[in-house]
């Protein structure tokens, strides 16, 4: 193990990463299926991130794969070797967790130098690697601050270094920026994942929040009751979700009835064909992105399916959200700045839905809606 | 009282606040509580203080030289025994104690009940408590009696309980869940995550307490252990409905110095005997607090 | 947490229950055994002990005298406290430390010590004002601020008094509008705890009474247990279960509300954390 540590002194040049491979887990609290046979594959260095609301099974396959967790049933692989009954702390896993995880007696360096504490290394080499890794998180000047000296960022900064200089087979980030502002919340998603490619250890990133799954995974696997609900890269998620979960969960998705038939639907006067093969024909719910939804142009006193009054415009930037009436819904429309400028709340637009393949909603009986 | 407050919302509101040569108006309202403990609080601890350097010759060290005696030594010593033995023997079981509640559900009936029971015994002291020893293994008491019938004597080697050592006994009762109530915060106060980034950085049981939790619980454990110190040490009512005689500690011996009954009634002795009680409480007191600040601190 | 660790720890539980409940509970028991005992070893179990509690004239006198002092040291202690801790928070900030530090320095001075200081005070309202047994209540008084201090502070904390102050003054409210009609309701549950703390401490003090020579409860107690031993203890597990279903109130009002939440366990615990007051 030392000599492992001491290959790896310089930080930056750890060891590539390693397969990781969760084989059927299955996972039961009494009544509560946390987890109903999760199989998933991490190629080396790969950052998957685990995506879906809480109570999904997500930390639970987090836990498990670091040996906070028993499982009920199935095999965890990690480079090849089985380490299902290995206790935690044999397994040489790094962890970040939510919050509040930094050992507050302790100094940031005395901090990050824990893990190599327990492995026994020489004083004087746990020194120098803590000061290597405080570097590589950016926080060198910081090594004899105490956690509540540091604001939450630096702490989940300090909290990383921390886990990485056991240079970890797997490194393990549960919601690590969750309990951060929004701003710090976005600069240190980046971090991390500069961090993770410089260091290219294979690493599980789980949340909640679907612009941080997309943002910084290779793959992102979105999770509904304890099973996979498909697992890809970001921009196949977004545009090619498998399910009508991951397309609302995924993203802003407007819910518009219309009506199936001969493998499309007909919502307001436009033919989408259909994702799904085995809908059957009548009322549905079309699940439709606001990208979908484009203006055609003013349409003062005209009338029609896809003409409805702004009632809303929401600046994020460089584009808008529009929220329009059409009557008996409302939809969601995503336009650059400069066009939503054009339509303000009270005038009359015509609307169009691009012809893209899309996902009937399967969790209300069609022909109801709100 | 309200009459004040009234009154002096009127002055403030009758003229511009903040500018003031006398003192302001809103500070009225606070004189009735200031005057109040400075009559039935700080009066009497001055009455000590003073007291204490007071003699038929006027202002002196005669009374502090009490401290001298071998009687009054032994019996200052003795409440620094009882208390120690009775702070740690509390401090330890009460920990133990204080660990089983916190391992179980944080919301459950389980813990209510020991917070709320512990809440009541900590207080449980004096008369009643002395009593349900005597009641349980004094020399009628019934497990006294039936351990007797089951061939052990405790008293073969005498009868202890109205000693010092049936003291530490009687003690250890109240100090232990007053040691539950002061701890739990502070185990409370360790987060899951520790133990489990401990875990995943190598560690293991051991090591945990040994480098984690024992370093993050030692100023409270230590803190909590000076508390109960100070609560023993300053104790009377206990041992005075148990010790029927003598001065064997020194919160009796200041009330048989108080006294005439025993003939041994000098004010100015008793208040230099209580002084250096309240000056030695004190500074146990000065360091609990320190302690207390640091604990919370680490264990919000 | 792994399974083999949360068995030793499900053991480890269960033994230490088991064996402080029997250290804790063994003396209740017993006191209730030895009340219950009759003139002779070969008698039948009696409650004749219970029975002559109301016919000990010295003892009912005490208990009387204790329940009034209780009554007493309550409503001087709301009258004193409460209305000088909401004006510290409102308008007097600046005094705010010296007033906790006043209210906890009981716990730091011993009862024993106190009195002391209070001999000679006594002696002087005793010849001045009046020897009854009442005038106690005003050192009672002192005993009680560390435990009412604390439950009304976390009652205030728990209430944005300056929001709500300021809300009511804008409405055209008085001072002592804001204080009855506004912050006190707000503040029901903790009043009620730090009366029913007060209480308690009034019930089991012993030390102050004892020595300035006034027999109230735990010092009739004590005198009468000399005289007879069964009705003694008779009376002090009477005056235990008091304080117990006192307390159980105490840890059960105001439950439902989750924002005192965990007033109650802090009235508890603040209660529990005394050192040196008068119990004892």
């Amino acid at each position: 193990m030392t000599a492992t540590i001491a290959a790896a002194g310089t930080g930056t040049t750890a060891r590539a990463g390693v397969e990781v491979r969760l084989e059927n887990l299955r996972r039961r609290y009494g009544p509560i299926t946390a987890l109903d046979g999760l199989s998933l594959t991490m190629a080396p260095g790969e950052l998957v991130a685990l995506l879906g609301p809480s109570g999904c099974g997500k930390t639970t396959a987090l836990r498990l794969l670091a040996g906070l967790e028993d499982a009920d049933e199935g095999r965890i692989l990690v480079d090849g070797h089985d380490v299902t009954g290995q206790p935690a702390n044999k397994r040489g896993v790094g962890m970040v967790f939510q919050a509040y995880s930094l050992f507050p007696h302790m100094t940031a360096w005395q901090n990050v130098a824990f893990g190599l504490q327990m492995r026994r290394v020489h004083a004087a080499e746990r020194r120098q690697r803590a000061g290597e890794m405080l570097e590589l998180v950016g926080l060198s000047g910081y090594a004899n601050r105490f956690a509540h000296q540091l604001s939450g960022g630096q702490q989940q900064r300090v909290a990383l270094a921390r886990a990485l200089a056991i240079n970890p087979k797997v490194l393990l980030l549960d919601e690590p920026l969750s309990a951060l502002d929004a701003k710090v919340r976005a600069r240190l998603r980046d971090e991390i994942r500069r961090v993770q490619l410089e260091v290219g250890t294979t690493t599980l990133f789980v949340t909640h929040d679907q612009e941080e799954a997309l943002a910084i995974a290779d793959r992102v696997g979105v999770m509904q009751s304890g099973r996979l609900e498909q697992l890809g890269p970001p921009t196949t998620i977004y545009s090619r979700p498998a399910s009508a979960f991951v397309a609302e969960f995924v993203g802003l998705t407007n819910r518009l009835p219309g009506t199936v038939a001969r493998g499309a639907v007909d919502v307001r006067g436009t033919r989408l064909p259909l994702v799904q093969t085995d809908v059957p024909d009548g009322p549905a719910i079309a699940l439709i992105r606001p990208e979908a939804v484009s203006v055609l142009g003013d349409a003062n006193g005209a009338s029609g399916p896809l003409v409805g009054t702004v009632i809303a415009t929401v600046f994020l930037g460089a584009t808008s959200r529009v929220t329009v009436d059409l009557g008996d819904v409302t939809v969601l429309t995503q336009l650059a700045t400069s066009e939503a400028a054009a339509h303000p709340a009270g005038t009359r637009i015509r609307l169009a839905i691009r012809p893209d393949p899309v996902l009937i909603a399967r969790d209300q009986p069609a022909g109801e809606h709100r | 009282m309200t009459a004040v407050l009234e009154k002096s919302f009127v002055d403030t509101a009758g003229r511009p606040t903040g500018g003031g040569r006398r003192l302001p108006s809103q500070w009225l309202a606070v004189i009735p509580f200031f005057f109040y403990l400075g009559i039935f609080l700080l009066l009497p601890t001055l009455i000590v203080v003073g007291g204490a350097f007071f003699d038929r010759n006027g202002l002196g060290f005669s009374n502090l030289l009490i401290m001298n005696k071998p009687f009054v030594i032994s019996a200052y010593l003795n409440s620094v025994i009882l208390a120690a033995i009775t702070a740690i023997a509390g401090a330890v079981l009460g920990a133990v104690l204080a660990y089983a509640v916190v391992s179980g559900n944080p919301n459950g009936v389980f813990r209510r009940l020991v917070t709320s029971a512990c809440g009541v015994l900590a207080q449980f002291g004096g008369v009643t408590l002395a009593f349900a020893f005597i009641a349980t293994i004094g020399s009628a008491g019934f497990v006294y009696l039936w351990l007797k019938q089951h061939g052990l004597d405790v008293y073969a080697h005498g009868l202890w309980l109205y000693d010092l050592r049936g003291l530490e006994l009687v003690y250890t009762y109240f100090q232990i869940p007053l040691m539950v109530l002061v701890f739990l915060p502070a185990l409370d106060g360790i987060r899951p995550q520790w133990r489990e980034a401990t875990e995943s950085l190598g560690g293991n049981t051991w090591q945990y307490w040994r480098y984690v939790a024992g370093p993050l619980l030692a100023p409270a454990f230590f803190g909590a252990t000076l508390l109960l110190f100070a609560n023993a040490f300053s104790a009377y009512a206990t041992a005075a409905a148990l010790v029927n005689q003598g001065s064997v500690i020194a919160s009796l011996l200041i009330a048989n110095t108080m006294t005439s009954e025993v003939g041994l009634h000098d004010p100015g002795i008793a208040s230099a005997l209580a002084l250096v009680m309240v000056v030695m409480v004190a500074t146990v007191m000065v360091l609990y607090t320190v302690l207390q600040r640091r604990t919370a601190r680490w264990l919000r | 947490m792994s399974r083999a660790r949360r068995t030793k720890l499900r053991i480890f539980r269960i033994v230490v229950f088991i064996v402080m409940g029997a250290f804790f509970l063994v003396p209740i028991a017993a006191m209730f055994e030895f009340s219950t005992r009759g003139p002779t070893d070969a008698s039948p179990r009696t409650l004749s002990a219970w029975l002559s509690i109301a016919q000990t004239p010295e003892l009912s006198s005490a208990i009387i005298a204790s329940l009034e002092l209780a009554l007493l040291t309550s409503i001087g202690m709301l009258v004193l406290l409460v209305p000088t801790m909401i004006w510290v928070r409102l308008r007097v900030p600046a005094v705010s430390r010296t007033v906790e530090f006043l209210c906890l320095l009981p716990l730091t001075v011993p009862a024993i010590v106190l009195v002391a200081g209070l001999a000679p005070e006594y002696q002087w309202i005793s010849l001045n004002f009046s020897d009854s047994i009442l005038t106690l209540g005003f050192v009672y008084l002192v005993l009680v601020l560390p435990y009412a201090y604390r439950t009304l502070d976390t009652g205030l904390a728990a209430i944005d008094v300056k929001t709500l102050s300021e809300a009511a003054r804008s409405l055209g409210a008085s001072w002592l509008t804001v204080m009855l009609r506004v912050i006190v309701p707000n503040m029901w549950v903790a009043l009620l705890n730090a009366c029913l703390l007060s209480v308690a401490v009034v019930l089991g003090e012993f030390t102050i009474a004892n020595l300035l020579n006034y027999e109230n409860l735990q010092v009739a107690i004590a005198l009468l247990g000399r005289a007879n031993a069964t009705v003694s203890i008779a009376v002090a597990v009477a005056a235990l279960l008091l304080a117990f279903v006192l307390l159980v109130v105490l840890s059960f009002v105001g439950r439902p509300r989750s924002g005192v939440g965990r007033l109650e366990e802090e009235g508890l615990s603040g209660f529990g954390r005394q050192l040196g007051g008068g119990l004892r």
